[in-house]
C-alpha cells in the first residue's frame, strides 16, 4: 500500500480516519503543529498495525509545500491518499468586533486548507491516481447569522474543491468534499449536545467509504444531505427572517 | 452531556471535562472530581454527581507492544475491546478479563476486574507491570510492584479515588487460536455445582456457571457449569469480520424483565441444555462477551433502571449463605435472567480494596423497584455479612455502603491515599455509613 498524508492530524476525526488505514497495514505520514501530541498519534497507529508512521511538524502558510509534498510521495513510492483535515471553530461575535479575526479564521479554514490541496493535487495528478479528501462543512452550503464566518470560509473551500475536481477528473484523480454535520469533537467541546450530533468514529467510518466509492460530496451523518436540501431550499426572503 | 450508570438508576453527574493529552497537567475544574471511563460501573461507584467528571474516552492512544514478549503500554481510556483487536491477530490475549469488553483498562484498574480464569490468573491487577497515577496537587507517580508499591495497592481496586490513571502496561497471556474449547453441564443442586466447580478449577482455565434465578416459593439451586480452554492448535487467529450487534433502541417506560418473563425464559434455557454434556468449538467473543452481542442491554429494564447485587462468601459458608440469599430474592419476587454462581481461587488480590477473595461469588441482576430494592439489599447484605462475604462496589454501589465498610478491613489504611479532590457517591455514602 503506498502513502496516506494526514494533514491536521491531531484533529479528532483525522485521528479516527487514520486508525482506519492503520489497521489496514498502511504507510502514514501525519502533519500537525503540536509535536508532542503527533507523536503520540504515531506511536498509537504503529501499534495499530500502520507499516511505518512519520510526524512532521508543518506550516500550512509556507512556501515549501509543494517540495514537501513531492519528497513525500517520493518516499512512499506514491501517495494513495491525502486527507486535509485540519480547521478551527471562530468565535463568530468576536469577528463582528474585530475583523481580524475574520480573515485569522479565513487564513486556516480557507486559505491554508486551500494551499495544501492545491499542492497535492499537483503532486497526486503528476502520479496519475489518488485520492484527495478535504473536510469543509455543511456550514459552508448557506450563510447564517449564528456562524456565517465559518461557513463563508467553509463555503469557499467547497467551492475550490469543485473547481479542483473539475480539473482533475481527466487526471484519474479522485477529490472528495467531506462536510460533517455537528460533530462531538474538542473543537465543539464547548457547544450544547443534541440528537444531530455524531462521533468522529462514526464520521470517519463514512469518510472511508465515500474515499473507497469514490463518492464526490458527503454528507456525514447522512440526513445532513437532506436537511441542508431543506434548509438551501427556502427563498431568501423568508431565510433571512429566521434564527438557525 | 450527562453521565449515567450502567444500572440508569443513581442520579447522573451533569459535568465533565474530556481529557485528550495524557502529558498534559489535569484541568483546575475547582471542584471535587472522578476519573471516568466507559461507564459500565452499575451503580455510583464511578460517579460523582456534585463534582466533575474528568472523562478519559480521549485518553485512548497505544503507546508500545512489544508482541514478542507480550508487553502492551497503553493509555487509560483504551477500551478493553481495543485491545483485543491489537493483540488476538498477533497472538496474545487479556490475562484476565471481566464479561464485557466495553470497560476501559482504567476502570479495569480502578474495580480490579475479575474473570472466569480467577482460580489461576487471580485479578487484572496482578498482570499489570506499571501505571502512571496523576494526582491534584500535580504530582505524577509512576507505579508498579517494586515502584511506588503503596499507590501501586491503594489505586488498584481504588474505585478512581487516589488520582486519575493515565496509562497503564499490562503482561499478556499467550494464544494460538482465537477459539474456546467450551463444555457445558447441567447441575441441578449447590452441592452437584461445588462438586463440579472442584473438578473443573483442576483442570480448566475458565469456569462460569448460569443460574436459574426465578423467583420461586422453593429455593433451588439448578443452573449450567460452562468451562473452557483456549484451543491450542495453532491456528485461526485472523480477525473475524464484525457487525455492529442489534441494539435496545430506548428504554421503555416500564421493565421488560418481569418476574413472568424470567420465569419463561430461565426455564426455557435450562432446557436448552438436553444432553447431560455438550461441548462445542466457540470463538472467544461469544464466549467471553455474550451480553456485548445486543447493544445497550442497559435499557430492557425501561426507565427506572436496574441494579446488580454481587458478593463473594468463604466457601465454607456457601452451604447456607447462599441457599439463604437465593431465598431472599425468590422472596422479594426479584427474578433475574442474569444470575452468575463461579468459585474464586485463593489467589491474594493485589490492591487494598479488591473485591476477589477466596470463596463462592453470586452476581444477580435485579429490576429496580425504589425503596423494595433498598430493602432487598439490606436483607442480602446481612447474610454475607453473617458468613463472613464482603460486596462488590462496582456492582452494588452505595445501596451496600455500609456491608461494603463493615466487610473492609483495609479501608483505614486506603484512606491515606485518597487523593483530596477526588470522590465519588459511592464513597461519601461509605465514610456517611455506621
Amino acid at each position: 500500500m503506498s502513502g496516506v498524508l494526514i494533514v491536521g492530524a491531531t484533529s479528532a476525526i483525522a485521528e479516527q480516519v487514520a486508525r482506519r488505514y492503520a489497521a489496514r497495514g498502511a504507510r502514514l505520514a501525519l502533519w500537525g503543529r503540536d509535536a508532542a501530541r503527533l507523536a503520540a498519534i504515531a506511536a498509537d497507529l504503529g501499534v495499530r498495525g500502520a507499516a511505518a508512521v512519520e510526524q512532521a511538524v508543518v506550516d500550512l502558510e509556507a512556501d515549501d509545500l509543494p517540495a514537501r509534498l513531492a519528497a513525500l510521495a517520493a518516499r512512499c513510492e506514491g501517495l494513495e491518499l491525502v486527507l486535509v483535515a485540519h480547521g478551527n471553530l471562530p468565535d463568530q461575535a468576536a469577528c463582528e468586533a474585530d475583523f481580524g479575526a475574520v480573515r485569522a479564521a479565513f487564513a486556516v479554514n480557507a486559505l491554508s486548507a486551500m494551499a495544501v490541496a492545491e499542492a497535492a493535487a499537483t503532486c497526486l495528478a503528476q502520479q496519475g491516481h489518488g485520492t484527495l479528501a478535504v473536510i469543509s462543512s455543511v456550514a459552508g452550503d448557506r450563510g447564517r447569522a449564528s456562524n456565517y464566518v465559518y461557513g463563508a470560509a467553509k463555503g469557499a473551500l467547497t467551492r475550490y474543491l469543485q473547481g479542483l475536481r473539475n480539473r482533475l477528473a481527466a487526471a484519474g484523480v479522485h477529490v472528495l468534499t467531506i462536510k460533517p454535520g455537528f460533530v462531538d469533537t474538542p473543537m465543539t467541546a464547548h457547544l450544547p449536545k443534541g440528537a444531530l450530533w455524531a462521533t468522529p468514529e462514526r464520521v470517519a467510518d463514512d469518510i472511508v467509504r465515500a474515499i473507497e466509492r469514490r463518492r464526490e460530496v458527503l454528507y456525514t451523518p447522512w440526513f445532513w444531505r437532506w436537511v441542508m436540501a431543506v434548509l438551501c431550499a427556502i427563498p431568501e426572503g423568508l431565510f433571512k427572517r429566521t434564527r438557525l | 452531556m450527562s453521565y449515567h450508570s450502567w444500572g440508569r438508576v443513581c442520579p447522573p453527574a451533569a459535568h465533565g471535562v474530556r481529557l485528550v493529552a495524557r502529558d498534559r497537567p489535569l484541568p483546575a475544574v475547582g471542584q471535587p472530581w472522578l476519573a471516568r471511563g466507559n461507564g459500565r460501573s452499575y451503580a455510583d461507584s464511578g460517579l460523582e454527581p456534585a463534582g466533575c467528571m474528568l472523562d478519559c474516552r480521549g485518553l485512548d492512544r497505544f503507546i508500545a507492544f512489544d508482541a514478542e514478549r507480550g508487553i502492551l503500554r497503553c493509555e487509560a481510556g483504551v477500551l478493553l475491546d481495543d485491545v483485543l483487536q491489537v493483540i488476538v491477530p498477533r497472538g496474545w490475549f487479556l490475562p484476565v478479563t471481566p464479561g464485557t469488553r466495553y470497560v476501559t483498562v482504567g476502570g479495569a484498574i480502578a474495580n480490579d476486574v475479575h474473570g472466569k480464569n480467577h482460580h489461576r490468573a487471580g485479578t487484572f491487577g496482578r498482570h499489570l507491570r506499571a501505571f502512571e497515577l496523576l494526582r491534584s496537587d500535580g504530582s505524577r507517580l509512576t507505579c508498579g510492584p517494586a515502584e511506588n508499591p503503596g499507590w501501586f495497592a491503594a489505586t488498584i481496586g481504588g474505585l478512581g479515588l487516589t488520582g486519575l490513571v493515565s496509562w497503564a502496561e499490562l503482561a499478556l497471556r499467550r494464544i494460538d487460536s482465537r477459539g474456546i474449547d467450551a463444555t457445558c453441564t447441567r447441575f441441578e443442586t449447590l452441592d452437584e455445582f461445588l462438586a463440579i466447580a472442584d473438578g473443573a478449577v483442576a483442570r480448566h482455565e475458565y469456569t462460569v456457571a448460569w443460574l436459574d434465578a426465578s423467583p420461586r416459593r422453593r429455593v433451588r439451586v439448578r443452573g449450567h457449569f460452562t468451562w473452557g480452554d483456549h484451543v491450542a492448535d495453532g491456528a485461526g487467529l485472523a480477525a473475524r469480520r464484525r457487525r455492529a450487534g442489534p441494539a435496545v433502541p430506548f428504554a421503555p417506560p416500564w421493565s421488560l424483565v418481569t418476574p413472568l418473563t424470567t420465569r419463561v425464559f430461565n426455564t426455557l434455557y435450562f432446557h436448552r441444555q438436553r444432553k447431560p454434556v455438550s461441548q462445542r468449538r466457540v470463538d472467544y467473543e461469544p464466549f467471553f462477551y455474550p451480553l456485548d452481542g445486543v447493544r445497550e442491554w442497559n435499557r430492557l429494564y425501561g426507565r427506572p433502571g436496574f441494579a446488580q447485587y454481587q458478593c463473594v462468601v468463604p466457601r465454607v459458608a456457601a452451604a447456607d449463605a447462599l441457599p439463604a440469599l437465593l431465598g431472599r430474592l425468590g422472596a422479594a419476587g426479584a427474578g433475574s435472567f442474569l444470575a452468575v454462581l463461579k468459585t474464586f481461587g485463593d489467589t491474594a488480590s493485589p490492591g487494598l480494596l479488591s473485591f476477589p477473595r477466596a470463596g463462592v461469588t453470586l452476581a444477580v441482576d435485579i429490576p429496580w423497584r425504589g425503596e423494595d430494592t433498598q430493602r432487598l439489599f439490606a436483607a442480602l447484605d446481612a447474610i454475607t455479612l453473617a458468613a463472613g462475604g464482603t460486596v462488590y462496589a462496582a456492582k452494588n454501589g452505595s445501596a451496600s455502603a455500609a456491608c461494603f465498610r463493615a466487610s473492609t478491613p483495609a479501608l483505614e489504611r486506603f484512606r491515606g491515599f485518597v487523593d483530596p479532590a477526588c470522590s465519588s457517591a459511592f464513597w461519601r455514602a461509605v465514610e456517611a455509613a455506621a
